[in-house]
């Protein structure tokens, strides 16, 4: 009873600092909608803000690679239009899979920062006029360095994303808290048959996600299985439900 | 005159004709400098000699030193035959210091002069490595001076001849046997030039170097009666002398791409900041701003007694430069300023854009072009799959596949097996021969593949699987998507 008393006590506590944040926060913090009815739903802004910071990682071996969580990023990049700013301890990304979901290679600057990407993420989040800003993460991001971070995007309006990597599958790291605004996990998952009437063709349809909302400031934690990026940056939800049935509630637990 | 031909220039030494240079060829048929000429002239009849001419080879040192101003603001003619360069803070523009080394002697190679070159803590270590190292160019570790030059001969740390015959006379043939000598009888036989060349070479003695400035650059400069010690006292000094420069690069309708900082130091020693600019600028803001960032790296000693801005490198810049120009809401963002600042900080070679290259080959379709400008015409195909991340090299995995035009039922990376669930391929790529003489024949079969928990893999096949010339059928990662 005191349990369900104290979750409805921060549930109330959570929507006031969200209102707020909303009146105070950084002006015209906008959204990018993913335009999916049932992603946008969950978060706050009807989309993923502007102006803040996200994390996203991968899960399995691709935590350590981050590539379904880099392409997860470079689409919503691409759709929000205008240059990027992506920042590396040494680069390993493949720009050709960047334009392959609509982040054409112009528009993207790279910084090759050794040990100091938290730095190298901040001066480009200082800089007005970038749409975005992907800084690949290995090791901590602290309270303190997130919330630098976050303030330096509210004060530019780029959207700013962690793309935290690691080896190790329970890197303690991954777990301490920080400022960022949404928290994502992205785990490819194995894709249907290539043509769906005709199951011993081989190939490779279009790949999938679970894609996971582990932490939404205003928002509720969700879970979908989407198919990944398009050539525009676009996701879409996948309509059969073989997999299983793509309902939040469902895995709220997992988050 | 062909280059190989024996050759000195004569010079008077004392009453006599003497060898004042000799070139390699005369060199290796044992002539010196300091021989009699007539001596010469009986070992090498024929012998080509040129009036020697010191003032010019002053002036063409003097050049040369100018010249090395490319690699760093500080340099200075080192007569009779070198140049002095303060590679300190300025090293890292051209890719670090045996980057630097090395290019500078291949282009005074390509220039035929041969050249020997050393990088070293002290100007006098720097020095004895150039002239008596075994390597034509040697760095010595930071800090580790002394061990670099202690198995030299003393005569590499610029002592008097006689001082050189009289140490040996002694047993001292080896720096470090003087550095483990007694001091004091040294110094009341040799007098204090030994101790004083030793000690410059070991950094316990300053050596003030007279750098040479380009007569034309747009340079400001600023003497302090009072040495500075603090980073805001050097905050205001640097904004004044980049007002300055400012100033003085609009009157030239200039903007600079290099700016080189000295900070001159009451102890006689110059630091320096290096900065380079992705387009011309000449706003004082934004150049200060750059400086300012490296501001800290300053290590002010006992003080600052005088700084130096000198703008080494300028383009033409028109005069609409202004911040209020910039107010034009359709207008591009202009990136300048950031890839300057991240320039500044983490090297120019690594603020870059990765774009396309006209080739089949993956990891030579991508090139890392200029921060700022346009592209090129070149384009990736779109239509096939390519993944987010490329191992570089490809990491070589095991696998079999049943048939050469079949996918590997499973792999094994990094001691985990892989089963392959799906696959899309083969994507034959050939190689590209007129690069690589190697490549004629060989071929890479790519796959797709998709293993049991949906990750997506990207192997090849080296080799078609039919004809052996075109590769060992080694299976190789090389990438993830």
């Amino acid at each position: 009873m005191e349990q369900a008393g104290r979750i409805a006590l921060l549930e109330e506590l959570r929507t006031r600092v969200a209102r707020i944040e909303r009146a105070t926060g950084a002006p015209g913090r906008i959204a990018l909608p993913f335009g999916l009815a049932p992603i946008d739903g969950t978060l706050a802004e009807g989309g993923l803000a502007h102006g803040a910071l996200h994390e996203v990682f991968g899960a399995g071996l691709d935590l350590g690679h981050g590539a379904a969580a880099a392409l997860f990023a470079a689409g919503i990049l691409a759709r929000a239009g205008g240059p990027v700013l992506w920042v590396s301890e040494r680069v390993d990304l493949f720009a050709p899979a960047l334009a392959s979901v609509g982040l054409a290679p112009e528009r993207v600057l790279h910084v090759e920062a050794g040990r100091s990407v938290l730095l190298a993420m901040e001066e480009g989040l200082r800089q007005p006029g970038l749409a975005g800003v992907v800084g690949e993460v290995f090791g901590r991001l602290g309270l303190t360095a997130s919330r630098r971070l976050q303030l330096a995007a509210e004060a530019s309006g780029a959207i700013a994303f962690a793309l935290r990597r690691s080896r190790r599958p329970d890197d303690p790291a991954l777990a301490e808290p920080n400022a960022a605004v949404t928290r994502w996990r992205i785990a490819p998952l194995p894709s249907p048959p290539a043509l769906a009437w005709a199951p011993d063709t081989p190939g490779l349809g279009p790949p999938r996600w679970r894609l996971e909302l582990l932490r939404a400031r205003g928002g509720r934690p969700g879970s979908w299985i989407v198919e990944a990026c398009d050539a525009t940056g676009g996701l879409a939800l996948v309509a059969d439900l073989a997999d299983g049935p793509a309902v939040p509630e469902r895995r709220r637990h997992a988050g | 005159m062909p280059a190989e031909a024996p050759l000195v220039t004569r010079a008077h030494d004392g009453r006599r004709l003497a060898i004042a240079a000799a070139n390699a060829a005369a060199l290796r048929l044992g002539l010196r400098p300091g021989m009699p000429l007539a001596h010469a002239q009986a070992m090498v009849p024929g012998l080509a000699i040129a009036p020697a001419d010191p003032a010019g080879d002053a002036a063409a040192l003097a050049d040369l030193a100018a010249w090395c101003l490319r690699y760093a603001p500080l340099t200075a003619p080192a007569p009779p035959d070198g140049v002095w360069i303060e590679a300190a803070g300025s090293s890292h523009l051209q890719g670090g210091e045996p980057a630097l080394l090395g290019d500078l002697v291949a282009r005074l190679g390509r220039a035929g002069l041969a050249a020997r070159a050393a990088i070293a803590d002290t100007p006098g270590a720097a020095w004895a490595l150039a002239r008596h190292a075994t390597a034509p160019v040697s760095i010595a570790l930071p800090g580790g001076a002394a061990d670099a030059i202690a198995l030299l001969p003393i005569a590499a740390l610029r002592l008097e001849p006689e001082a050189v015959r009289g140490l040996r006379r002694l047993g001292l043939d080896l720096v470090g046997q003087l550095v483990a000598a007694p001091r004091a009888p040294l110094a009341r036989r040799f007098g204090q030039g030994v101790l004083r060349r030793l000690d410059q070479a070991l950094g316990l003695a300053p050596e003030p170097i007279t750098p040479v400035v380009p007569p034309e650059a747009v340079q400001a400069a600023l003497a302090f009666p009072e040495p500075l010690l603090t980073a805001p006292a050097l905050r205001i000094a640097l904004d004044r002398l980049v007002e300055q420069v400012a100033a003085g690069l609009a009157r030239a309708g200039l903007g600079a791409r290099r700016l080189d900082l000295v900070f001159e130091r009451v102890d006689d020693r110059a630091q320096l900041l290096r900065i380079g600019t992705a387009r011309p600028s000449r706003d004082p803001r934004h150049l200060a701003r750059l400086l300012a960032e490296r501001l800290e790296t300053v290590e002010p000693g006992f003080g600052i007694e005088a700084m130096r801005l000198i703008v080494a490198l300028a383009e033409p810049l028109g005069a609409e430069q202004s911040s209020a120009a910039l107010g034009g809401a359709a207008a591009a963002p202009d990136l300048a300023p950031l890839v300057d600042r991240l320039a500044a900080r983490f090297g120019e070679g690594r603020v870059f854009r990765l774009l396309p290259v006209e080739s089949d080959v993956p990891e030579r379709s991508v090139s890392r072009m200029a921060a700022i400008g346009s592209p090129g015409m070149a384009g990736w195909p779109s239509n096939l799959p390519r993944p987010v991340r490329l191992l570089m090299p490809p990491q070589p995995v095991e696998a079999v596949s049943a048939l050469p035009d079949s996918p590997p039922a499973a792999f094994t990376w990094r001691r985990r097996r892989h089963r392959v669930r799906r696959a899309d391929g083969p994507e034959r790529i050939a190689g590209e021969w007129w690069r690589r003489d190697g490549e004629r024949r060989a071929v890479r079969d790519y796959w797709a593949v998709e293993d049991e928990a949906g990750q997506r893999f990207w192997l090849y096949r080296r080799g078609d699987g039919a004809d052996p010339a075109t590769g060992d059928l080694a299976w190789f990662l090389h990438g993830l998507f």
